[in-house]
């Protein structure tokens, strides 16, 4: 961990330091910063946007601009786990958000946000055509119909076991 | 080790010879890549090892433009064409090789004969691989391989023979035009930028295809990205370009991976780097990524992404010639515009000039998609009828239905209506029809398909995609996606197609760059041929093709409803009433949401829409 | 020399300039909304498009650069119809409130709205969603007017280097934004307002007082004085129809007389007891050779600047209080003792040309006594509304003099609203401190104008001072770097956050992006205050008789210790980009 001068007492890990030694003076250098730190880390937080606008000399509010252009570059985490919850017509007669509720209960974290081992992100989704199966959820590339708030724990359970074998 | 002109000859001769020995080339393009042609590349490698098979080896390749039957394998150099291949015909393949048989099974058969050599297919009948010459043939990641098919021969050629003029007089007399969708005259671009004073200029190239359905350029760089650097810098030498900068989309992984190997290879040989070839022109080519934003495919913006800003189009004039990458001359090209570029050096401006029309020389790379039997990618001469690449190249329409339009240009094109089927492929032929090039994408559309649905899917994929920074398309497009959501929806009112036109023909007259100009495009050509679609929709809240969800009216026959309630358990909505065994179900049109899930859950085909 | 035809009248523009500088020459008058020239030359809102014959398609006028024999028209019907159908598709996402607008009468997209003779809008849908951010002291943000011109971006970015602001998002989303989505009063914005000066429509306007200083006014209890900036009386006749550049300073104080203000006093006095502190502690730190280059302070945004981007080189600004702290220090202390008020009954007004002045006057280190000195700040335009709503037309005023003690100014003290002013102000000081010369225009050629840096050596009793000033912030950074580097060779410099000095600040009398390209509103407006120079008895500061009769009775000299006690302040560093908690 490095502690940088006139960096406002924050820090970051190595990679970062070596990523804005890469770009640093390069004409245009932002973009393929924030690629790597993308890459690198599934988003690009504020510490780290922070961090390029200091030592890149590109001011916060332009980096935060260009992050938010882009479709590719995300300023929220995604879990390992993603769990999309349907929230077309069909779902949400069907009580999709009882079931979101059960998510957010379970794992404490709101829509958008992810659990603090990385394990799980919550998102809600349109229609992914799953309709006869309202509920639905999709995690990963799994696709869970007509669940239950009941149904909630054992699915995040079946994902917890996968992690303690590996 | 930087190579010398000698050098490279060798190499020439000797990998020539080598590949006249047995190869089976995988198609590793990205789409039969999803579909394990890796594994079987590993497969067939680890039996070769096995079996210690002299002489043959097993290389990836790039695509074949079948897709539709891919994974494909071709033995070189017999040319014997295996189509949909799996991971377990390894060993069968590796056995019939090595006895010179072949595995019918694997064969492709047309009127009932097995077709042996992949160019006898009919799907490569009246294609002219011109663009897409070395995929298939070589390995995109072996420079050598490249080489061997004369490959920087043309770049050896004009920093030898040509002088700037020389190489702006072949570019111009050939016809070339761009590539990427607006068909400007290629010479007149590179002369552009040459006349321009300037000690410090660039070369770009624009790989940021970001039409849906589009992966012409994306197979190109996949399967012979020398092509790419070799034009960059005949393109820098012409103009006066030290620097040059590909601009690709970060959604094409191998692209990017396959760049990355030839750039480092073509340095390690000197042909990219300082002095190539001991001429003393310094030429050196790097990588940007695209973020996923559509509109950085147009010029100004594609520099602005480059220049570490938000993609935004700036106004011109001032053209990138004269401004453009680091307020420099700057010129850019499509990556198709410069695979054709060495094939016209080496072969002359009047072979090229040979194929095509008048006004439109050469070839063009089509992505073929939809409903149509052969999905994948083709290259035709220019003045080639669309009915040819449908009916014969194509295949025809799958399923027993009828060609409804073509879909050429993706968002920013129109569309062809069966009355127009005949339409010879060139510019001014199809502008002439108001429809346009475009870059590529080409979506065969059935009787099935909504026309108003199409053009709401690519307006929702431009609203998606505007940059913001002018109202016209900003807001414009938003409105008119409105618009067709109501009219998909039955909420249609009278007078909103005129409205549609009237916003349409604005926005295309007033927005700043080509993606609000061409925004308009689908609705208006959809409206020209199809208006009686619109009609239907808004005045009797149908939706003929039977597509608009919210437009069906789903219903249960009662003659073949055996009522055995599946489809009330079903609904997601309790729309459906009735009990088991007392009379036909019925459902409700008010509360029904058209989901379709009834219909797919019937066991007796009761229900329809 | 180019010539070239527009709308059938031939018309000369030289190399490099667009269709619309001819246009303008032509006076014909092609709409604009995004157009600021030099700043934000984008071709983004379309309004200005035109017919060029045998260009491809319509072009926008503000950047397409004028060709010899060219043919434009600017009002064919297919013009005219793309410019209104993307006019309709502005006001379609806009929020179309003007009766209760504060840009009402004053909003260009209003005015194009009249011109074109919309009646209704065909294109009604969803509306991009909008934010509301009123968490800083000096402005308001309210994107749901914002027509994304970009021009607030641009200064923000450019001219003030400050990077407060962004476009977020994009297409149909997109949304003027702070950094990570917070608040305006948490980024590096520093309240100079040039973003709500040069907006087009009311989507940045600044924080309001006046309810709270009519309900003062109207409070029997209230002794409720008020001070008018050296920049107002240049400007505010402006607001009431007066020619640009009008002096008006004895109608101003008719007008705030008449308005029910218990005394009127005038900031220009506490500009000339600002001389005579800052000049002592230049000189001293000159002779002790101590931390130089010193900096002027009294500009509020420029404080704010250095304390969020350059808090390692604090040392080096003036610990002078600004005019209107030290007018306002003096208020509520010599003031109310001599007049036996409880300063606790005084409501003290300012009136400014500055957003950022509304930040200054609760920082707690301007506080004396545990008391905020200045109660309230007005700019020139709230000023000319609170007016107008007491039925008061200032321009049909008499004239009428400050009230005294603290109305007596020198003319050094009026030239504090221009750029330039402020030094040529102390240099007149210091040079008759120490030599006993009567010099008024000393150095004043190479101090005034709107170049960006300006530059001077001084020789004043054998000392060799360099001189600089900076208007802009962008200017300003290039020096602050210079001081952080060691490389400075300055002594004195004076800094101006706006372009152009006060007179330009950002809460004076907004005027169109036509009127800025067509008229030297610096100059014009600049004239004024030199002429109030000019006319002035008293040149000098330290010749004011007030000023003298002060330090003699309450303060005892420059830099005393009384004197820095309620006369000097200090600064800190200011975090930017914090969350709480």
């Amino acid at each position: 961990m490095k502690r940088c001068k006139g960096c406002n007492g924050y820090s970051v890990d190595d990679k970062m330091v070596k990523i804005a030694n890469k770009y640093k003076g390069v004409k245009g250098g932002i973009m393929g910063a924030l690629h790597e730190v993308q890459d690198e880390y599934g988003y690009i937080s504020e510490i780290n946007q922070k961090y390029l606008s200091d030592k890149l000399g590109v001011p916060l509010s332009e980096i935060y601009g260009i992050i938010t252009f882009y479709s590719r570059f995300s300023l929220m985490p995604k879990g390992k786990y993603n769990i999309q919850a349907c929230m077309g017509t069909a779902c949400y007669v069907k009580g999709a958000e009882a079931v979101i509720k059960a998510f957010k209960d379970n794992l404490n974290i709101d829509v958008g946000q992810v659990t603090e081992d990385g394990l799980f992100s919550l998102e809600s989704v349109r229609c992914i055509g799953a309709c006869g199966l309202a509920p639905a959820i999709v995690i990963n590339e799994d696709v869970y119909g007509k669940v239950t708030p009941d149904m909630v724990p054992n699915i995040i359970d079946t994902y917890r076991k996968k992690e303690a074998t590996k | 080790m930087k190579k010398t002109v000698q050098d490279i000859e060798n190499i020439r001769t000797q990998t020539k010879l080598s590949m006249k020995n047995i190869r089976i080339m995988v198609c590793a393009g990205t789409g039969c890549t999803s579909s394990k042609s890796q594994k079987i590349i590993n497969n067939i490698s680890k039996i070769l090892k096995e079996k210690n098979a002299e002489g043959i080896s097993v290389e990836k390749t790039g695509c074949f433009g079948f897709c539709a039957k891919g994974p494909i394998v071709v033995i070189d150099p017999m040319e014997i064409f295996y189509e949909q291949v799996k991971p377990e015909d390894a060993n069968e393949i590796v056995e019939a090789t090595l006895n010179n048989k072949v595995v019918e099974r694997l064969m492709a058969k047309e009127n009932d004969k097995f077709v042996e050599r992949w160019h006898e297919l009919n799907f490569y009948n009246k294609q002219k691989r011109i663009a897409l010459k070395n995929c298939g043939y070589i390995n995109p990641e072996n420079i050598d391989e490249y080489i061997a098919v004369d490959g920087y021969k043309a770049l050896e050629k004009v920093l030898l023979e040509y002088s700037q003029d020389d190489v702006v007089k072949i570019i111009s007399d050939s016809g070339l035009r761009g590539r990427g969708g607006a068909g400007f005259p290629t010479g007149k671009k590179w002369l552009f930028a040459k006349q321009v004073e300037g000690n410090i200029k660039y070369v770009c190239c624009n790989a940021d295809e970001g039409d849906p359905g589009a992966f012409m350029d994306r197979s190109i760089l996949e399967g012979d990205p020398h092509s790419v650097l070799e034009a960059m810098a005949i393109a820098g030498y012409t103009i006066g370009a030290k620097q040059g900068y590909i601009y690709i989309r970060a959604e094409y992984p191998i692209a990017v991976h396959r760049l990355k190997i030839a750039i480092k290879q073509a340095k390690d040989y000197g042909l990219l780097g300082k002095n190539i070839l001991g001429t003393g022109f310094d030429f050196d080519i790097e990588l940007r990524l695209g973020a996923g934003a559509f509109v950085c495919g147009e010029e100004t913006a594609l520099m602005n992404s480059i220049e570490g800003k938000r993609g935004e189009p700036n106004p011109r004039p001032p053209y990138p010639a004269v401004k453009g990458l680091f307020a420099k001359p700057t010129l850019l090209n499509n990556v198709e515009t410069y695979a054709n570029v060495p094939k016209i050096i080496l072969n002359g401006s009047k072979w090229y000039s040979s194929i095509g029309t008048e006004t439109s020389k050469g070839t063009k790379v089509f992505a073929l998609g939809g409903n149509i039997n052969n999905v994948g990618l083709v290259e035709v001469p220019m003045g080639v009828t669309l009915r040819e690449i449908v009916e014969d190249i194509g295949g025809g329409i799958p399923g027993g239905r009828k060609f409804k339009a073509a879909q050429i240009g993706g968002p920013s094109g129109g569309c062809i209506p069966d009355s127009l089927i005949d339409t010879k492929i060139d510019y001014e032929s199809l502008a002439s029809i108001n429809s346009m090039m475009g870059s590529g994408g080409l979506i065969v559309m059935d009787d099935s398909k909504c026309m108003v649905n199409l053009a709401k899917f690519f307006l929702e994929f431009t609203v998606d995609e505007s940059c913001g920074k002018c109202p016209p398309c900003r807001i414009g497009t938003k409105r008119m996606l409105e618009i067709l959501t109501r009219i998909t929806e039955g909420n249609g009112k009278e007078g909103d197609v005129e409205l549609l036109e009237e916003l349409a023909s604005s926005i295309k007259k007033a927005s700043l760059c080509g993606l609000g100009q061409t925004a308009p495009n689908p609705i208006l050509s959809t409206i020209r041929y199809f208006r009686d679609e619109y009609e239907a929709h808004i005045k009797y809240k149908k939706c003929p093709a039977g597509e608009c969800k919210k437009l069906m009216n789903v219903h249960i026959d009662p003659e073949k409803c055996k009522q055995c309630g599946i489809c009330k358990k079903t609904c997601p909505v309790n729309a459906i009433s009735g009990e088991v065994r007392q009379g036909p179900f019925k459902i409700n049109p008010e509360i029904c949401i058209k989901c379709g899930a009834c219909i797919e859950k019937c066991p007796f085909k009761a229900i329809s829409k | 020399m180019i010539k070239f035809t527009i709308d059938s009248k031939e018309v000369e523009v030289s190399e490099g300039q667009t269709i619309l500088d001819g246009a303008r020459k032509a006076g014909i008058d092609i709409p604009t909304l995004c157009f600021l020239k030099e700043i934000n030359e984008v071709g983004a809102c379309r309004m200005c498009l035109v017919e060029v014959e045998g260009a491809k398609g319509l072009v926008t006028a503000c950047v397409y650069p004028a060709t010899e024999g060219m043919v434009v028209r600017t009002n064919t019907p297919e013009v005219l119809k793309a410019r209104k159908t993307t006019l309709e598709l502005i006001l379609s996402n806009h929020n179309i409130k003007c009766l209760t607008c504060i840009r009402n009468n004053n909003c260009e997209l209003q005015a194009l709205a009249k011109k074109f003779g919309i009646k209704d809008i065909r294109f009604e849908g969803e509306k991009t969603e909008s934010i509301y951010d009123e968490s800083s002291k000096c402005i308001t943000r309210d994107t749901s007017k914002c027509i994304l011109c970009g021009k607030c971006v641009s200064i923000c970015d450019k001219v003030q280097t400050v990077s407060a602001i962004t476009r977020v998002k994009r297409g149909f989303d997109t949304y003027i934004g702070v950094a990570e989505d917070m608040e305006i009063a948490e980024s590096t914005c520093v309240g100079c307002g040039q973003c709500v000066v040069n907006c087009p429509v009311a989507a940045l306007k600044e924080k309001d007082a006046i309810t709270e200083v009519i309900e003062a006014i109207n409070d029997p209890k209230k002794h409720v004085v008020v001070q008018t900036a050296p920049s107002i009386r240049a400007t505010i006749g402006e607001e009431f129809g007066m020619e640009i550049g009008t002096l008006v300073t004895g109608k101003m104080v008719s007008a705030l007389k008449q308005a029910g203000f218990d005394k009127v006093f005038d900031t220009d006095f506490g500009a000339d007891v600002t001389i005579m502190e800052e000049g002592t502690e230049f000189l001293e730190r000159l002779n002790r050779g101590s931390v130089l280059p010193m900096i002027t302070s009294c500009s509020s945004g420029w404080i704010t600047f250095a304390e969020k981007f350059f808090p390692d080189v604090l040392n080096h600004l003036s610990t002078t209080k600004s005019p209107m702290s030290i007018l306002g220090t003096l208020i509520k202390t010599k003031y109310a003792e001599n007049t036996n008020i409880d300063p606790k009954d005084i409501y003290s007004v300012a009136i400014m040309p500055c957003s950022a002045k509304k930040a200054e006057i609760v920082r707690p280190e301007l506080e004396v006594n545990g008391m905020q000195m200045i109660d309230a700040v007005l700019t020139t335009r709230e000023t000319a509304r609170l007016l107008k709503m007491l039925n008061i037309d200032l321009s049909k005023q008499k004239e009428s003099d400050f009230d005294n003690p603290l109305g007596e100014a020198t003319g050094a003290a009026h030239i504090f609203g221009v750029t330039g002013g402020v030094m040529e102000a102390a240099l007149r000081t210091i040079n008759k401190e120490l030599t006993g010369n009567h010099i008024e225009d000393i150095a004043f050629k190479k101090l005034r104008g709107s170049k960006g840096i300006k530059e001077a050596k001084i020789n004043i009793a054998g000392k060799e001072i360099n001189i600089a000033v900076a208007q802009g912030l962008k200017n300003v950074r290039k020096l602050l770097e210079e001081i952080r580097d060691g490389k400075s060779k300055y002594q004195f410099i004076e800094v101006m956050t706006c372009p152009g000095g006060c007179i330009m600040g950002g809460g004076q009398p907004i005027r169109t992006a036509y009127e800025k390209a067509t008229l030297d509103i610096p100059s014009l407006r600049a004239k004024a205050l030199y002429k109030a120079d000019e006319k002035a008895t008293y040149r000098i500061s330290c010749d004011n008789k007030s000023v003298k009769k002060l330090y003699k009775e309450f303060l005892g000299k420059p830099n005393s210790e009384k004197a820095h006690k309620l006369l000097h302040t200090h600064y800190n560093k200011q975090e930017v980009y914090v969350k709480e908690g």
